[in-house]
């Protein structure tokens, strides 16, 4: 070690947390085997609840503190609700709520819509940020969609002329 | 109050939001003074989290001073500057007592293999999180510590998250002196692992990313060995090349679900995800690593699948270990390191954004723009 420490005096704290004894390291670290006695240790004071709240079927009750931003509502809130009737470790879980993210998603449009404001998507994709220090790759970007929108228009009305 | 206001994937504003509300004794509310951009910020803001609902508040990197306080909290007071790990960690369950502060089993209702994360998705437990100018911190007596009077709040928000992190990774490796270190990715989370693997005493630090402008930033920052793998054919041979053609004796997988460099992961992870995000840098760790070496994660991928090969880390022996970081464990010596001048996580901030441009400052960090590595937002009420 002290061999080696001379090697590297150009770097500011060379070794100093070295341990030959990390090991096992984290996260075993402070193992205590305090688990296999269960849900016994002293509960922190339970929040009460005020929103709707969904929980994991991989535990008993509501922790003691829990997040109550954006309560589910909607058809998404639907799709979760459905979501959390299987367990973490099942893709009837995770999928609808990817599918329900999707369907938020429009919701959160026609809120917007419904409470008179018109979202600026240019700005909340941060295009402006990109002019500034993109120009050529938003041309880029904006002429390609074009392309690829004339081409899409240009043959389904070629099909529909056909027909 | 102003705070950050998701409406989906790569869409994000800062709009009117009611001030938040003490809801549990232990609860704080508190004024914040700095937030950052993560790079974990990047799979909530592409979409990728599971129950990231539309009108939630990220950021799980802030500080700023305690304006209200439950009946319960007497560890902090009203008007102390104080950083919150990004962990919502009760210090009292099972896994609090055994140091897993990432894992505590009082903070998060709709999962249970990840505690609660402040702003991170309702996965992580559906919290607003400090993009904003006021927020709901639990566990007021457990996770704020008071910023020490000398120390910049600049350094302090780096505390929240990334130089934990990145000291993690280190640690996680079970680093011995003399051990060759490979880090996959040179974000912020990267370049503080590079930093913290020569405290562990690392004998060579390597970093290997994509964005050379990150990578010069790295060599000269943490004194390392650097590389672009869009110039090697194969990184995994590279390394080993390296190595005598041994291979390192610990891997660090910095990056997690938005790694490029493979096509199929590419596609698979990030395009359509039927994986849980690409898995490149993992499998480049896994294949890089030496017989019996270790591979630390602390990259972030979503809660599904993702392609590994499992079978070569049996027929190498390898040890992984990962977790979310348990900030709370590594602040006395963090601090320790910045007061002694060690560490300056404050030089690898290249952008201080008032909140207002969120959405700006998102796409640049997120599209790597005017050579971004680390970005700061400042709320109008810590400018006056």
């Amino acid at each position: 070690m002290e061999n080696l420490a001379a090697k590297y005096t150009h770097i500011p704290g060379w070794g100093i947390d070295a341990d030959p004894k990390n090991d096992p390291t984290y996260p075993l670290k402070h193992h205590t085997d305090s688990e296999h006695d269960g849900y016994n240790w002293e509960r922190p004071a339970q929040q009460s609840q005020d929103v709707e709240v969904l929980q994991s079927i991989e535990r008993p009750s509501l922790p003691a503190v829990f997040g109550t931003t954006v309560a589910p509502q909607g058809l998404s809130g639907q799709l979760r609700r459905f979501a959390f009737k299987y367990s973490e470790s099942h893709y009837g879980h995770w999928l609808p709520l990817l599918l329900a993210d999707r369907v938020n998603m429009v919701e959160g449009l026609v809120d917007d819509l419904k409470q008179g404001h018109i979202p600026n998507i240019f700005a909340e994709k941060g295009w402006k940020a990109e002019w500034k220090h993109n120009p050529l790759g938003l041309v880029q970007k904006v002429a390609t969609t074009a392309l690829v929108t004339w081409a899409v228009v240009a043959f389904f009305s070629r099909k529909k002329d056909k027909a | 109050m102003l705070a950050m206001n998701y409406r989906g994937p790569r869409r994000v504003r800062v709009d009117q939001k009611p001030y938040p509300e003490i809801k549990h004794p232990e609860d704080a509310i508190v004024r914040v003074t700095r937030s950052c951009i993560c790079g974990s910020d990047l799979h909530l803001y592409n979409g990728n989290v599971p129950d990231t609902r539309v009108g939630s508040t990220f950021g799980h990197e802030f500080v700023g001073i305690i304006e209200e306080v439950g009946p319960a909290v007497d560890k902090v007071k009203v008007g102390d500057h104080v950083l919150v790990p990004f962990n919502v960690a009760c210090g009292k369950c099972v896994f609090c007592q055994q140091g897993l502060y990432g894992n505590c089993h009082e903070s998060n209702a709709q999962a249970t293999a990840v505690g609660g994360i402040f702003g991170y998705s309702h996965t992580a437990g559906g919290y607003d999180g400090g993009q904003a100018e006021y927020v709901r911190v639990p566990y007021a007596n457990f996770g704020p510590t008071v910023i020490p009077p000398d120390m910049d709040p600049d350094d302090a928000v780096l505390l929240t998250d990334v130089f934990p992190t990145g000291y993690q990774a280190a640690e996680m490796g079970g680093i011995q002196p003399g051990d060759t270190v490979v880090i996959f990715g040179a974000g912020p989370v990267g370049i503080m692992a590079a930093k913290s693997s020569w405290l562990f005493g690392a004998g060579r630090v390597i970093v290997i990313d994509e964005v050379n402008y990150r990578l010069e930033f790295v060599r000269d920052y943490a004194q390392c060995e650097v590389f672009n793998f869009r110039e090697m054919d194969d990184p995994v041979v590279f390394i080993k090349k390296l190595t005598d053609w041994i291979g390192a004796d610990v891997c660090i997988d910095a990056v997690g679900a938005e790694a490029r460099g493979n096509v199929l992961q590419t596609i698979t992870g990030r395009k359509t995800l039927l994986q849980a995000g690409s898995a490149t840098v993992l499998h480049w760790a896994i294949n890089s690593v030496r017989k019996g070496g270790t591979v630390s994660v602390v990259g972030v991928y979503g809660p599904t699948d993702n392609l590994v090969p499992i079978g070569n880390v049996v027929n190498k022996g390898i040890t992984i270990r990962a977790n979310q970081t348990a900030v709370k464990r590594h602040l006395p010596k963090l601090i320790d390191h910045i007061q002694s001048g060690r560490v300056s996580p404050k030089a690898i901030i290249t952008h201080r954004v008032p909140l207002e441009e969120i959405a700006d400052a998102y796409h640049i960090f997120s599209e790597k723009l005017d050579n971004c590595i680390k970005t700061v937002l400042i709320p109008p009420s810590a400018r006056v």
